[in-house]
């Protein structure tokens, strides 16, 4: 039991250092602002998700009284990825001058500078 | 109780929070807990105009669960995206989104759902919220997209919420 | 195997953080450079979490709940100052 437990803390510990990983190096290898604006949102997101999902069942395991603080924190980033990733995105359409397509209605995107 | 509790939901969350915040279940924290429950959403009241009508609970914690299993699978897309093709073959496209969801939480919700999901990210919303403007990593195909977003998770939000 | 997973996961983490700094230290944007710092806030929640693990003391925990809260709110902040020119409204 104690060591498929530690297996599946030592995968999900492995996983997620791979996609924190993944998640900063298309923060450098990709090549317009807005796909940049993609890996960190979603790879480092899920990364650091796994790793704290990991780090809490590794603290319940070690001490023998759950650690919720480590749940609530990675809850927050799941609740606040989308929406820095929405402000990010505002700002780069607010100072760029990216061609985009028109709405479906009359009235045009929200931020358009006038 | 609807008085003092006008927002149900928001309060039980509240409540939880700290709790788990706190870290601990002990009398003290929980008086703490119940205060700030009462407190908070009459103090935040102004950021709370009308109250979220959810029609199936049920169908809300399905909608979490397939969200959460697409998250899954958009990372490991994304990671293949991100390693293995080379920077100047992505075909990054943005997509025009109509939607008629007419709650602004269903809304928030949904923009929230295409950010965590395969490949794409809301950037903007059209001045009367009736289009959302998506930027997709790698879209050959980018009317796929669209459609995949209505139907696999605007159909989902419109029977959740009234 | 606890440790190397662990070994493995810090280290990571740190080359992450560190590839974050060459991105702000070369971002062509200032949006780049704002989501550098973001990430740069989620990875470092992170480590001192696996730090905490490493030592099996909890008190750091705290400390990554504050790193995530102000790391979202800069963030926000920062996207208003540049989208209006002014953070409170």
């Amino acid at each position: 039991m104690s060591l498929l437990l530690e297996t599946c803390i030592s995968l999900l510990l492995v996983i997620g250092g791979l996609f924190g990983l993944i998640g900063s190096f298309g923060l450098l290898k990709l090549k317009t602002p807005m796909q940049r604006l993609h890996a960190p949102t979603k790879a480092t997101t899920l990364g650091v998700g796994a790793t704290l999902l990991a780090a809490a069942i590794a603290m319940y395991w070690q001490t023998g009284s759950a650690s919720w603080q480590v749940v609530m924190i990675s809850v927050f980033l799941f609740l606040t990825a989308p929406v820095s990733a929405l402000y990010l995105a505002k700002t780069h359409l607010h100072l760029g001058k990216d061609p985009l397509p028109p709405t479906s209605t009359k009235a045009d995107w929200a931020g358009k500078r006038r | 109780m609807r008085k003092l509790f006008p927002h149900p939901y928001l309060s039980v969350t509240l409540f939880v929070a700290w709790i788990l915040l706190v870290n601990s279940a002990a009398l003290g924290s929980a008086l703490v807990a119940l205060v700030l429950a009462a407190a908070l959403p009459h103090v935040t009241a102004a950021y709370w105009p009308g109250r979220a009508h959810i029609r199936h609970p049920l169908a809300l914690a399905r909608y979490v669960a397939l969200v959460l299993w697409d998250v899954l699978t958009a990372n490991i897309h994304v990671a293949r995206l991100i390693l293995f093709t080379p920077a100047d073959q992505l075909q990054s496209a943005w997509i025009s989104v109509p939607v008629d969801l007419q709650s602004p939480e269903a809304l928030a919700l949904l923009a929230g759902t295409i950010t965590l999901t395969p490949g794409t990210l809301t950037a903007e919303f059209s001045a009367d919220s009736k289009t959302l403007l998506i930027h997709a990593l790698h879209a050959p195909d980018p009317d796929a997209i669209r459609d995949d977003i209505k139907s696999r998770y605007e159909a989902r939000l419109k029977r959740i919420f009234a | 195997m606890l440790h190397l997973a662990l070994a493995f996961a810090i280290g990571c983490f740190a080359l992450a953080l560190l590839l974050n700094l060459w991105r702000l230290a070369t971002a062509p944007q200032i949006t780049d450079r704002i989501l550098a710092v973001d990430t740069m806030v989620v990875n470092i929640i992170a480590l001192i979490v696996l730090y905490g693990v490493q030592t099996g003391s909890t008190l750091g925990f705290d400390a990554a709940m504050l790193f995530a809260m102000t790391g979202f709110v800069s963030t926000v902040a920062f996207c208003k100052y540049l989208l209006r020119g002014g953070i409170i409204e």
